[in-house]
């Protein structure tokens, strides 16, 4: 695409959600009053400072923010090239940067005199996160999570069932993430007058994904403060992993209009990207609808949507945030991706030199930072997101390495 | 004027209202889906919405649900779709056909080929349960530019602000939503219905077809009081679910749909 000749990367989206092509509010009829009453909502709450100062509240005090800004020297060291930084949201409350977004989102549907919340949930994290923050306020809880997905999550089911939430096993389609979202955006169909989805992701109908970036920007914001003080200067290079994108965008959103700094987004390359086993949406899909949202999916010749594959839970997802799409168009952002046994490798690597076991999706990104940091110099600052710790992960970890527990 | 206009003329002029039946597309195959609806202006069908299946039907019931992916199974593509309306339409130029579905493969078959594609086959309208008018402009010039109508949903939260949105630049029909939920679960009051009725009356020249929740003859019946016409969906996507392996499965269907016309056209005599 050509080169872009915006002022600002940062001012989408538009009044209707787009992100260039991207975006938008495709939902049914039902659900749009409840969308726009969302935003209007969401859009007093951004300029009441009582609610910026109760987000910063329970994010220091209860989340566990600022997370360290760490410097992995042996990693560093190993690689011989660029400085290694991790941010460090697997040490929030609950194991993951999912938790930012849900204390926002929990916190508007008080606002707005919601008594119910719905989600959706692969892995389980953001169930466990939404359920969380629905256990500190007292509100009902119900997570929608593929058949498939809670077969393989158990400790997470049991974790959102101990909080006090219902977890509803999703029998329909193909029994994972996709169809954990389907099935919430029916539930929400079905109980409109009480209820508040709290959608996991940067991606869904406006003002979802812009909503769900401001709430992770925290990470951004943070870091680039941290780096400032600490080195002196912005860093050179971000790294994150992208399933829908929370972290990468939260990570990302506060650096874009710094021109020095360059980012790369780690999609799942699942087995290959070339064998159609895989859940890298900008490099084996193309734009469509779904989820309402316009964006990159991997669907096919028939607008079908097909299957993604990847050993993270959490990225097995056959889409891609809207805004993802827009910074991939214009060449903002850079998106790669690296394939399991990429991440199985970056995974044991990362405990056995840093002491820090990462979640298989941020273990997608430190496998792209193990063969970009060595071609990099001394001086160049690679900052990595290391969104999520890895206990989730001990058990399907083994059994990938042939380890019975 | 186009078939759907024609057709709602011709049910005021006989003072009834219409009975609207939905079947997808290659459920349970194509050859028996292309007899079912053969068959259904004969069992007594006004206008005839058929489904085009999609993987991820967000606003469908687990009957619509299922129906989808049977024809999915059975290989339904768009082409086959158009296919099969374009079979319809060698033996019936009157009965309106209207598909019904979600925007993604319509997009995906690119929307001026597909505006062109589906007139020529013999469509009459498009609903897309996930395109609000909001989001209308990439498609709703190709499907005027082919004389297809782009029919809009109204539903109970459709608020008084919103309602000139949603009834502004509707064509065809409007589609009333009774129930806020999804394809084939619960039923509405039928006051509350008649009420949202007056109300999008009052805001459009259209007629009014009102679907969900509606099982049988008798409550067909009843909505054929109060509406210009009655959509039923999952009930008749039931009786093919129940009876796949029976012989006589497209004879089944529209006795079926003989019954809820029966309940229509004598809704409002005595």
């Amino acid at each position: 695409m050509a080169a872009p000749t915006l002022n600002t990367f940062r001012a989408g989206p538009d009044e209707r959600g787009h992100f260039g092509p991207y975006g938008g509010r495709y939902v049914a009829e039902t659900l749009m009053p409840l969308i726009l009453e969302v935003e209007k909502a969401y859009e007093a709450a951004k300029r009441d400072p009582s609610f910026q100062a109760e987000f910063d509240h329970l994010a220091r005090d209860y989340i566990g923010r600022p997370s360290p800004l760490y410097l992995a020297e042996r990693l560093t060291e190993k690689f011989g090239g660029a400085k290694v930084y991790f941010k460090r949201d697997e040490l929030n409350h609950t194991g993951a940067h999912k938790i930012n977004n849900c204390l926002g989102q929990v916190l508007l549907a008080r606002r707005m005199g919601k008594k119910r919340v719905i989600a959706e949930t692969g892995a389980g994290q953001h169930g466990v996160a939404t359920a969380t923050v629905c256990a500190l306020f007292g509100l009902q809880c119900t997570i929608y999570m593929g058949e498939v997905d809670v077969e393989r999550q158990k400790p997470n089911v049991f974790r959102m069932k101990l909080l006090g939430a219902e977890v509803v096993p999703v029998t329909s389609g193909s029994r994972t993430l996709k169809d954990a979202m389907n099935e919430a955006l029916r539930a929400w169909v079905s109980q409109v007058d009480d209820t508040f989805y709290v959608i996991g992701t940067v991606a869904g109908p406006h003002p979802y994904p812009a909503m769900v970036r401001d709430f992770q920007s925290v990470i951004g914001v943070e870091a680039r403060e941290q780096m400032l003080e600490r080195e002196g200067r912005l860093p050179d290079t971000l790294v994150a992993c992208i399933g829908g994108g929370s972290n990468a965008m939260g990570l990302f959103h506060p650096f874009l209009d710094d021109s020095t700094v360059a980012m790369v987004a780690v999609e799942a390359g699942g087995h290959g990207v070339e064998t159609g086993q895989h859940a890298a949406s900008l490099a084996g899909g193309k734009p469509g609808v779904l989820h309402g949202n316009k964006t990159y999916l991997l669907q096919d010749d028939d607008g079908q949507i097909t299957e993604a594959h990847s050993i993270s839970a959490g990225l097995d997802y056959p889409g891609i945030g809207p805004e993802h799409a827009w910074l991939h168009d214009i060449g903002r952002v850079q998106y790669v991706h690296a394939t399991d046994q990429e991440a199985l490798t970056a995974f044991q690597l990362c405990a056995k030199l840093e002491g820090i076991i990462p979640a298989l999706e941020p273990a997608h990104a430190l496998a792209h930072v193990t063969k970009l940091a060595p071609t990099l110099p001394k001086d160049h600052i690679l900052l990595m997101n290391m969104c999520g710790r890895g206990d989730k992960d001990v058990f399907a970890v083994a059994e990938h390495l042939g380890v019975k527990l | 004027m186009s078939r759907i206009a024609t057709r709602f003329a011709e049910l005021r002029a006989a003072n009834r209202a219409g009975l609207v039946t939905f079947v997808t597309a290659g459920d349970p195959t194509l050859e028996l889906s292309l007899n079912i609806v053969c068959g259904l202006p004969a069992a007594g069908a006004d206008v005839i919405e058929i489904g085009m299946p999609f993987t991820d039907p967000m606003a469908d019931g687990p009957a619509i649900q299922a129906a989808g992916l049977r024809a999915l199974a059975a290989g339904t593509t768009m082409v086959k779709t158009l296919a099969l309306v374009r079979a319809f339409r060698a033996g019936d130029n009157a009965t309106p056909i209207v598909l019904m579905g979600y925007l993604n493969p319509v997009l995906a078959y690119g929307p001026d080929r597909f505006a062109a594609d589906a007139a020529e086959a013999g469509v009459d309208g498009l609903i897309l349960v996930d395109l609000p008018p909001e989001e209308e402009d990439e498609l709703a010039p190709a499907l005027a530019k082919n004389g297809l109508s782009l029919v809009r949903l109204a539903t109970p939260t459709t608020d008084a602000a919103r309602l000139p949105t949603v009834v502004g630049g509707a064509q065809g029909f409007v589609y009333y939503v009774a129930v806020a939920g999804v394809t084939g679960t619960k039923s509405a009051a039928i006051g509350s219905i008649e009420s949202a009725v007056t109300r999008i009356k009052a805001a459009t020249d259209l007629p009014v077809a009102v679907g969900f929740g509606i099982r049988d003859a008798a409550s067909a019946a009843a909505i054929a009081r109060v509406a210009d016409a009655a959509v039923v969906g999952s009930a008749i996507v039931d009786v093919i679910a129940n009876q796949l392996d029976a012989d006589d499965l497209p004879a089944q269907v529209h006795g079926f749909v003989a019954e809820l016309a029966r309940g229509v056209r004598g809704a409002r005599q005595g």
